[in-house]
C-alpha cells in the first residue's frame, strides 16, 4: 500500500516508520526539514518538504497514486483541510485525521471523515489508570 | 442581522467597522489578546477575545442565532473550519470565506462554504487591468448569475477593429455594457465602432470567456 503521511512530529515519525515495517511505501510531507530527524535513519521512504494544504505539494507527494493519507500535523484546521482536499480533490479510498478539539472531531466525524481525538482517547486512558489505582489500593 | 466575523486583521476591522455603520449586530472574534485589547477601545461590544475556529467559544457567543459568518484570518485552514463550523455545527445560514490562496477556491465551494472572496486574485486583477496595452482581465465574478464582468483591452491585430457592433457574433449570453475611448465612457449602439485601445467592458459567461477572447482577438 502506498500511503502519505502530513506531519512528521512524534506521531507522524512513529506511524511512518511502522508503516514501513510492515513492508508499506511511505512519504512524509513536513514544512520543517527539521522534523525529518524524529525518523529513523534505516527510514527509506521519501521525505517532501512543503505545506499539506497545497495542493501543488501533495501531488508532489504522490497523493493521486496513494491507497491511504494520514493527516497529523500539530494543527486541527490543517489536518482537517489537508484531509477533505485528500478525500474530495485526489479521492483516496483511505484519509484519517487527528483533530485535537473533540467538538470539532465530533462534527467532522458526521461529514464522514474519520477523525480520531487523541484527546478524547488519552483522557480515557488516564482516567481507567487512576479509577485503577483507586480499586487496587 | 447578527453577523459573527472571524479575524481581527485589517480586513477583519474595517469590516466589522462598516457592518456596524449600516447598522448591523456584529461581533468581531480575536483571538490575540494584544490585538484585542487595541481594538476594543473603539469597537467596545463588537469585539470580543477567542478564537474563532473554537466550538466552544463560538457557542457562547450565540452562533446558533447568527445569521451570517464572516471567516477573515490569514490561514485558509482556519476560515474553512469557521464557515464549516458555523454551517454543520451552528446551522447558520450563510458562511462567507475569505480566500488568501486563490487556488482553493474550487475546495471551498466543494465542501460548501456558500460565498468566497478571494482579495489576492481582485489585487491581480486591478493591477492588471492598470496596465497599458492588450490584455483580458476578469473583473468580478457574479457566482449567483453565473457571469463574469471582464474588460478587453482591444489590439491592433484585433479582427473586430473598426467594426459595427451588430456585425460582431458574440457569444450566446453575452453583453457589452461599456465601450471606454480615453477617458469618454460610450454606452455600446448596434452602430457603434470598436477603435484600436478601447477597453471593452463585457458579462459573459464561464463558457462563453474563451469565444468572446477569440472573437475579439485578445489574450
Amino acid at each position: 500500500m502506498k500511503v502519505v503521511i502530513l506531519g512528521c512530529g512524534r506521531v507522524g515519525a512513529t506511524l511512518a516508520m511502522k508503516m514501513e515495517e510492515v513492508g508499506h511505501k511511505v512519504t512524509v510531507i513536513d514544512i520543517s526539514n527539521d522534523s525529518f530527524r524524529r525518523l529513523d535513519p534505516k527510514f527509506r521512504g521519501v521525505k517532501i518538504l512543503g505545506n499539506g494544504v497545497d495542493e501543488e505539494t501533495l501531488r508532489r507527494a504522490g497523493i493521486e497514486t496513494a491507497d491511504a493519507f494520514a493527516a497529523v500535523t500539530n494543527g486541527d484546521n490543517r489536518n482537517i483541510m489537508a484531509s477533505q482536499i485528500a478525500k474530495e480533490i485526489f479521492h483516496v479510498q483511505k484519509v484519517v485525521c487527528r483533530i485535537y478539539d473533540p467538538i470539532r472531531q465530533g462534527t467532522y466525524k458526521l461529514l464522514g471523515l474519520e477523525a480520531i481525538s487523541p484527546t478524547i482517547i488519552g483522557a480515557n486512558m488516564l482516567f481507567d489508570a487512576i479509577i485503577g489505582i483507586q480499586r487496587s489500593s | 442581522m447578527y453577523i459573527i466575523v472571524g479575524g481581527g486583521g485589517d480586513v477583519g476591522y474595517y469590516l466589522t467597522r462598516n457592518l456596524l455603520k449600516q447598522g448591523h449586530e456584529v461581533l468581531l472574534l480575536e483571538k490575540d489578546t494584544s490585538r484585542y485589547n487595541t481594538l476594543s477601545e473603539e469597537l467596545g461590544q463588537a469585539i470580543y477575545n477567542g478564537d474563532a475556529c473554537e466550538a466552544r467559544t463560538m457557542e457562547e457567543v450565540g452562533t446558533r442565532r447568527a445569521d451570517v459568518v464572516i471567516a477573515v484570518t490569514g490561514h485558509d485552514e482556519d476560515n474553512l473550519v469557521i464557515c464549516q463550523m458555523a454551517k454543520r455545527y451552528f446551522n447558520v445560514g450563510r458562511t462567507i470565506a475569505r480566500l488568501n490562496n486563490p487556488k482553493h477556491e474550487l475546495l471551498f465551494q466543494k465542501l460548501g462554504i456558500d460565498v468566497t472572496v478571494s482579495p489576492t486574485k481582485a489585487i491581480l486583477s486591478l493591477i492588471e487591468s492598470e496596465l497599458p496595452g492588450p490584455h483580458f482581465v476578469l473583473l468580478m465574478t457574479l457566482k449567483r448569475a453565473g457571469l463574469e464582468i471582464v474588460e478587453m483591452n482591444i489590439p491592433p491585430t484585433s479582427p473586430v477593429v473598426g467594426k459595427q457592433l451588430s456585425d460582431i457574433n458574440l457569444p450566446r449570453r453575452c453583453h457589452l455594457s461599456l465601450i471606454l475611448r480615453g477617458d469618454e465612457p460610450i454606452f455600446p449602439e448596434k452602430d457603434t465602432r470598436l477603435l484600436v485601445n478601447d477597453d471593452v467592458y463585457a458579462l459573459v459567461t464561464k463558457e462563453g470567456e474563451e469565444e468572446l477572447r477569440n472573437t475579439f482577438g485578445t489574450s
